[in-house]
This record gives structure tokens, sequence and C-alpha cells, in this order.
């Protein structure tokens, strides 16, 4: 669905991708790990069209990204949940949702995939009148998730769900990508917290300094010795 | 000893507020989702006073054609404003801004000058006076006074019922983010000029009713609007609505113990205690 | 290059005595009087303090001195010292709020803005003394002789043209004296470790005030130049809206930043309005407002640094660019 060949990208004069190549399949849910200032949030941003990759191509289902504008990204199917959720504090949660669902085609499944949204995330049904900023961090993950998903997306692109989260909310988030996953939905997850995340996600890659390093199943990758010193403490 | 004139200044007061609210409405809209101010704001209403005179007073279309032709044409020149002249200047300083927007005033002002003349003009249209008991008020007020309120319900449905509604509360929030949702900011934004622009219209639709226009009015009634939503605090837009109606009360009750024009000192005076005390304005910033 | 400065201060102060008609020499004091005053709105400016409301402070020096003439045969002399001491109150009561809460940008611009509508109301308010919108004129004191020291008024335009000389020479040297000591705050910041942010805050609050109240009274004291210059005030022209925009802009154009700026500012406002004038043989009421709007309004959006700034950019970008000579 998603392919990356050879993406280079950077802020001005500072690189921060070396020509990285990967891709996701229908279905799957990849993890992408790696050191802080490895280049993930680079990565999604670079998908996310926040900024221009200086070299390689991004294709989603055969469709070049390179050059389509932010705001066009969610009609290609691709829906971003930004690190740090970004709500709009100041609106309720069933408005944010709406706010997901922005696009035309969106606008017209909006009740049903309100529903859908609420039978995953229940708490958010409940504060569902309650401005987005009186939410703990872990229902504004589940929010910003729901948002993203209220545009009926291909890919979902969750940048760092569990990062400022409580342990007990870290774990009631993956376990939310992990029902997601069984229900279907293609997910790519930039993620710090790498035993977790392996947990639930099919394949993975290991990003270190801007470059693809390995990758692999998820158990594969967990069975290296190098993810087993640096992030398990092995 | 029951006082009835006591009484018509504050109901006057009250009808007053409702205008002047309206007025704050446009020009916190603006600010609260662009963050820009419209210095020229009272210019484009003036603008828009001479366009239902002249269709209505000199080629003798209906009034309520002449209405919709204003708010129409006021709020295109809205959009103008900010595709062309703010959105150059949208990344530089705030005071760039200010002082382009104070360009606009005198282009506004002096066009028309050349184009009007400086003779007062006037409606011409008058309505009778409403007595009730011993209570006098001008039905031009009152129906000004219904319709400000009307358009401020609209406003109010429009900004929470529907998604582009929703989007303009939503960017004035977080900016960045809303191109994630397929949103297009540049889009936003000159739709919020719009509608600006339709609220500056409809306000001149409401004041040519009840002044002579001249092209100098906006120096007399603009710096009033900008101290109302600072009082409100900019951007604030309940905060606007609020202090309209105590400025106004201000005006119209302080005009009755002493002369009229103290009445407007005494509600800067107010203004001014008031920024000492709350600089940010009573309420402070943004929608 | 200092020298050349001299020389050019000195011609400029002879050029007169050469026998200039009165309406040349009426153009250059009303040139040296608007310059004197945009020197001195830019003292502010330049800190990043825009205030819109200037007109205040040149309406108290202009109205108050007048006001005291004319109702209490107060002369000029006793007369400037209370529109100071007022002008200083008001600057008091604008500044120590704004900026003791870091009140800048488009809060400090209307706030200040409201402060010269307050002033222009109050003077309409008034108009049982002030003459309302009609405005008002000194009372003569020249009926019998062509100069009065103790009315502060003179005929002759030759005198005015060397007070007004004055005050913008002295405008441009107080520039110079804020900037030294600016830098030398700067400079105590920087060093000063311990607490640096706490006293920084105080110093800068403290600095931005001192500013603020020379802009104010050099402002109150170009408006009591205006009044016995002119010999007439109304309201329009000394406070509101429209003149402290007139004052934003003329500062601007020239370029704020440069200590010569404001004048190049008030040079070319000057020539745009007259040049206009002479053009069209006689006022065309709203053309040089109309011109004035469209003019600023492309100068903010490709001039942002002014003319004098602009022009000095491209000399800098010019000297770059040239081929240098070889250093032995």
């Amino acid at each position: 669905m998603l392919a990356l060949n050879n993406v280079s990208a950077g802020y001005g004069s500072f690189q921060a991708l070396f020509g990285v190549s990967l891709e996701i399949k229908a279905g799957e849910t990849v993890a992408v790990i790696g050191p802080n200032g490895a280049g993930k949030t680079t990565l999604l941003r670079a998908i996310s069209r926040l900024i221009d990759p200086s070299a390689g191509e991004m294709l989603m289902e055969g469709k070049l990204l390179n050059r389509v504008p932010q705001h066009e990204l969610v009609a290609h199917g691709i829906a971003h949940v930004p690190e740090n959720r970004r709500l709009f504090p100041r609106l309720t949660v069933e408005e944010n949702l709406r706010m997901g669902a922005f696009l035309p085609a969106a606008r017209a499944k909006f009740a049903q995939r309100l529903q859908q949204v609420y039978a995953l995330f229940p708490r958010m049904q409940e504060r569902r009148r309650q401005p987005a900023a009186t939410l703990s961090g872990g229902e504004q993950q589940m929010c910003a998730i729901g948002r993203a998903l209220m545009s009926g997306p291909k890919l979902l692109l969750l940048d760092e769900p569990s990062a400022g989260l409580a342990p007990v909310m870290v774990q009631t988030i993956f376990e939310v990508v992990r029902t997601m996953s069984a229900e279907g939905y293609t997910v790519l997850i930039v993620e710090q917290n790498v035993r977790q995340v392996l947990t639930i996600a099919h394949r993975g890659y290991l990003l270190v300094t801007g470059r693809i390093k390995s990758s692999g199943t998820s158990a594969e990758l967990l069975a290296t010795d190098e993810i087993k010193q640096a992030y398990l403490g092995m | 000893m029951f006082d009835v004139f006591l009484l018509e200044a504050v109901l006057n007061g009250v009808l007053f507020g409702g205008i002047l609210a309206l007025l704050a409405l446009g020009l916190n809209l603006i600010f609260g989702v662009i963050d820009v101010v419209w210095i020229c704001y009272a210019e484009l209403i003036m603008i828009g006073m001479y366009a239902v005179y002249y269709l209505h007073a000199v080629y003798a279309l209906p009034l309520w054609l002449a209405f919709t032709a204003c708010i129409i044409l006021v709020s295109l020149l809205g959009a103008a404003l900010h595709q062309f002249v703010i959105r150059p200047v949208l990344s530089a300083e705030p005071i760039n801004q200010l002082l382009v927007t104070g360009g606009v005033l005198f282009l506004l002002q002096g066009t028309a000058t050349l184009a009007f003349g400086v003779e007062f003009k006037n409606l011409g249209v008058q309505l009778p006076t409403l007595r009730v008991g011993e209570l006098y008020l001008s039905t031009t007020r009152l129906i000004a006074f219904v319709v400000a309120l009307l358009g401020m319900i609209g406003m109010y449905l429009f900004l929470t019922r529907t998604y582009l509604g929703t989007a303009i509360r939503a960017i004035s929030q977080d900016r960045s983010v809303m191109p994630l949702m397929g949103v297009n900011p540049r889009r936003i934004f000159l739709l919020t000029s719009a509608l600006g622009g339709a609220l500056a219209g409809l306000s001149a639709c409401l004041l040519v009713l009840q002044y002579d226009i001249h092209p100098a009015i906006g120096l007399s009634f603009g710096p009033v609007v900008f101290l109302v939503c600072v009082l409100g605090g900019l951007g604030n837009i309940i905060g606007g609505f609020v202090a309209a109606f105590l400025f106004a009360q201000f005006v119209s009750v302080g005009g009755y113990f002493f002369h009229l024009e103290w009445g407007y000192v005494l509600a800067f005076l107010f203004f001014v205690a008031a920024m000492f005390w709350r600089p940010r304005g009573l309420f402070g910033g943004r929608l | 290059m200092k020298a050349l400065a001299w020389i050019a201060v000195v011609a400029l102060a002879l050029l007169p005595l050469v026998g200039l008609g009165n309406y040349p020499l009426h153009l250059m004091i009303i040139c040296l009087l608007w310059a004197y005053v945009y020197t001195g709105w830019a003292l502010m400016g330049r800190l990043g303090m825009t205030s819109f409301g200037h007109g205040a402070f040149l309406s108290i020096g202009a109205y108050v001195v007048v006001m005291g003439w004319n109702h209490f045969g107060l002369s000029p002399w006793l007369g400037i010292p209370v529109a100071l001491a007022l002008t200083a109150l008001v600057a008091l009561l604008i500044g120590y709020p704004c900026f003791r809460l870091k009140i800048v940008g488009h809060y400090f611009a209307l706030v200040t803005l409201a402060f010269s509508e307050i002033a222009r109301m109050i003077i309409v308010a008034l108009r049982d003394y002030t003459g309302g919108s009609l405005g008002v004129t000194p009372n003569t004191a020249l009926s019998n002789s062509s100069w009065s020291l103790l009315a502060l008024q003179f005929s002759s335009k030759l005198v005015w043209f060397y007070v007004v000389l004055a005050f913008w020479l002295a405008g441009l040297w107080i520039w110079t004296l804020v900037d030294r000591s600016m830098v030398r705050i700067a400079l105590e910041a920087i060093s000063q470790e311990e607490d640096a942010a706490a006293s920084i805050g105080i110093g800068v609050t403290r600095l931005k005030l001192g500013v603020t109240m020379i802009s104010a009274l050099m402002t109150c004291l170009g408006g009591v130049l205006y009044a016995q210059y002119q010999l007439y005030l109304n309201p329009e022209t000394v406070s509101g809206i429209g003149v402290s925009l007139q004052m934003v802009f003329g500062a601007i154009a020239g370029g704020m930043f440069l200590r010569l700026g404001p004048t190049v500012g008030a040079v070319f406002t000057l020539l745009l309005t007259e040049g206009l004038r002479l053009a069209l043989g006689h006022d065309v009421h709203g053309l040089d407002t109309t011109l004035y709007g469209l003019l600023l309004v492309l100068f903010i959006i490709f001039m942002p640094r002014g003319i004098l700034g602009t022009a000095l950019a491209l000399a800098q970008r010019l000297q770059r660019t040239a081929p240098r000579p070889a250093t032995a």
C-alpha cells in the first residue's frame, strides 16, 4: 500500500533521512523504531507532506505522493495522528471527531463512523461533550486516533502514541492498536517503546541516524542482539 | 421616584450595545482566527453605507436589494483585502499588518472623498418613533438591534453547527494541524475574511438607517470598536459581546447624567481603568 | 563622515540667509518640524513599541499651551511645563501597566490608539473652551510688534526656521544619547550573570518607560511648536487616529531604525503632499490621502525597511559585490 523508495529528507542544510526504503502492505501493522533523533519524526513528516523529500519517491497505492499538498493527503487515504495528539483544546470531543470527518466524502459517513469510533473508544462517547483539554493524556490519545479514523483512512500514521502517558494508559493505547490491527486497519506506528510496539506489530524497521539498519518480522527483530542490548536492556 | 428618562437612556444603551456588539463580532472573528486587526474595518463599513445610499437613494433600488448588494460587496472587499493586502505580510511582524490595513484606511477614505465628495449624505429613511407608555424609542434603533441580534445568533449557529464554522473555530486553536484533516488553511482564512466583510456589510446596512454618511465617519466609530474589542479581550467573541453592552451603557447613561460627549469620555475612562486592572481585556484574548 | 555631516548642517543653517522666499521657508519649517516629531516617535517604534496614539501627546502640547494663553493669559513659558507634566503623567499611565505586563504588538497599538481618541474626544467635548471641531487660534500678541518672547509668537519665518532647526538637531542628539545608554544597559545585562533574568526584566521595563517618557515629551514640545507656528489648531490635525497614523507612516516610510530615517520620511511625505498640490494646481480633496494610503500599503508589502533602510541595504549589497582593491 505504502512504499518509500530511497527517500532522503531534511531541514535546510541538515539532512535527517538518507535513502530510506520501506513498504507497508494492506492490513499490516508496521513499527518504525530507533533512538531519539534517528529521524523517525522526520520520516512521518515527509509522508505527511509537512516537509518535501529531497530525493526518492513516496508511493501510496502506486500514486506518487512527493508533490501532493498537505491538505490533500487525507483524500489519498492517509490519516496522521501527530506527536502530542494536537487536539483542538476548546472544541468538544465530538467536535474534534467532526473535524476529522471534514472531507465531503467523510461527512456523508459521519454518523456511521462516529458510532464505530465510539464502539472502539467507549470513554469517548461518555465524554463527547467535554472540551478536549479536560481529558486525560490517554483519553486525548484515544480521541486523536478516533479523529484520524473519522476520515475512513486506508493508512493510519501514529506518531509516538505512548509519549507522555502513564504506564497504565500506555497499555491501554497499545491494546487499542492491537484491536485495530486485528480489525484489519493498516497502521504505521513510530515508537520509542520498543518492547510493547513489537508485540503488536507484524513487522518493524530499525531506523538509526537516518538509515534503515535492520528490518524484519517482530519476532526476528526481538531476537536480534542489537535490539536486545540497546532497548530491552539484556 | 421612577425616572423614565433614565430608563430610556438604559434602553437606548442596550440598543446601541447591540449594534456595537455586531461591529465587535466582525473584528474579533478576524483577529481570533487570522491574528490580524483590520484597522480599516470602519472604512469598509463606510463604503458599504455609500453603496446602500447610491443604490437606494440615487438609483431607486428597493431597500432590501440595496442591503443585499451591500453585504455581498463588503464581503468581497473583505476577501480581497485579505488576499491582496494581508496575505503578503502575514508572516511579517504584527505591526506591519496593522500598518498595511492603516494604509487601506487612508486609501478607502481618500477614494470615497474623490468619488462621493465631502458633503454629508443621508439615506432619508424615516421611521416613526415608538411610544411605550412614557418611553420614546426610535424604531430604527429597535430594528437595528433586532437584526444585529439575529445576525449574531446566525453567526453562532454557523460557528457551532456547520463543518466550516467548526473549522474556523478549530483553526484559531491550532493552525498547523488543520491540513491533516484535509482543511486548507488559506481557504479558511479567505472565507473568514469574507465572513468578516459580510458582518461589516450588515453593520453598514444598520448604521446607514440611523446616521449621515461622510468619507471620514470611520474615524468616529472605528476607534470605539477597537476599544470595545480590546476591553473584552481581543479575539474573544463573547468578551466583545459583553464589553459592547457595558461600553454602550456607560455612553448612554453617562451621556444622560452629563452631556452626550461626556458619556463617551466616561466610557473611555472606564476603558482606561479596566486596562489597568486587566490589560489583556476583561475576559482575556482569543476565541 | 562626521565632518561631512557637520558641513551639511551648517550649509542647511545658512541656506535661508541666501534669501529664500516665504513659501520655501515655510516648507522647510514644516519639514523639519515633522522630522523632529517623527524622530521622537521612532525612538519608541524602533524598540518594538509601536504607538498609534502619539497624537495624544501632540495635542496635549498644542492645546494646553494655547488654552493657557487664551483663557488664563498664561505665557507659554509657564504653559509648556504644565503640558510636559501632563504628558509625563499620561505617558506613565500608558507605559507602566503595558510594560509591566508585557503588553506589546496589537494590544499596545490599540491601547495607545484609544488614548489619542480620548484626547480628541475631550478636546471636542470641551468645545466651549477649545472651539471643538472648528478649531482655535492663539490670541495674537503681534498686533504691535513682529515678535513676542512672552507669547512665543514670531511673525518672521526666519526665526521659526532656526527654532525648528535647533529642535530637529536636538532630537537627533537625543537619539544618539538613547542609543549609547541602551548599549550600556545591554552590556550591563550581559555582564550580570546571577539573577540575570530578573535584573534584565527590571532594566528593560525601566528602559522602556524612560524611552516612552522621552518620546512623549519630545512629541509634546512638537505640538507646542506646531501651535505657535501655525497659529491655528483643530482636533483633527493634532490628535486622533489620523495624525497618529501619519506619524507612524512618516517614520516607517523613511526607515525607523536609522537616525535620519524619520527625517527622510518627513521630506518624502511633504514632497508628496506639496508635489500633488503643485501638479494639480489646487487641492483635489482626497487625492493625497488616496495616494498616501496606496503608498503605505505598497511600502509595507515591498519596502518594510523604509526608503533609507532599503537604500542602505542596497548600498551595502553593492559594496560587497564590488571588486576589492588588493591590500598591499
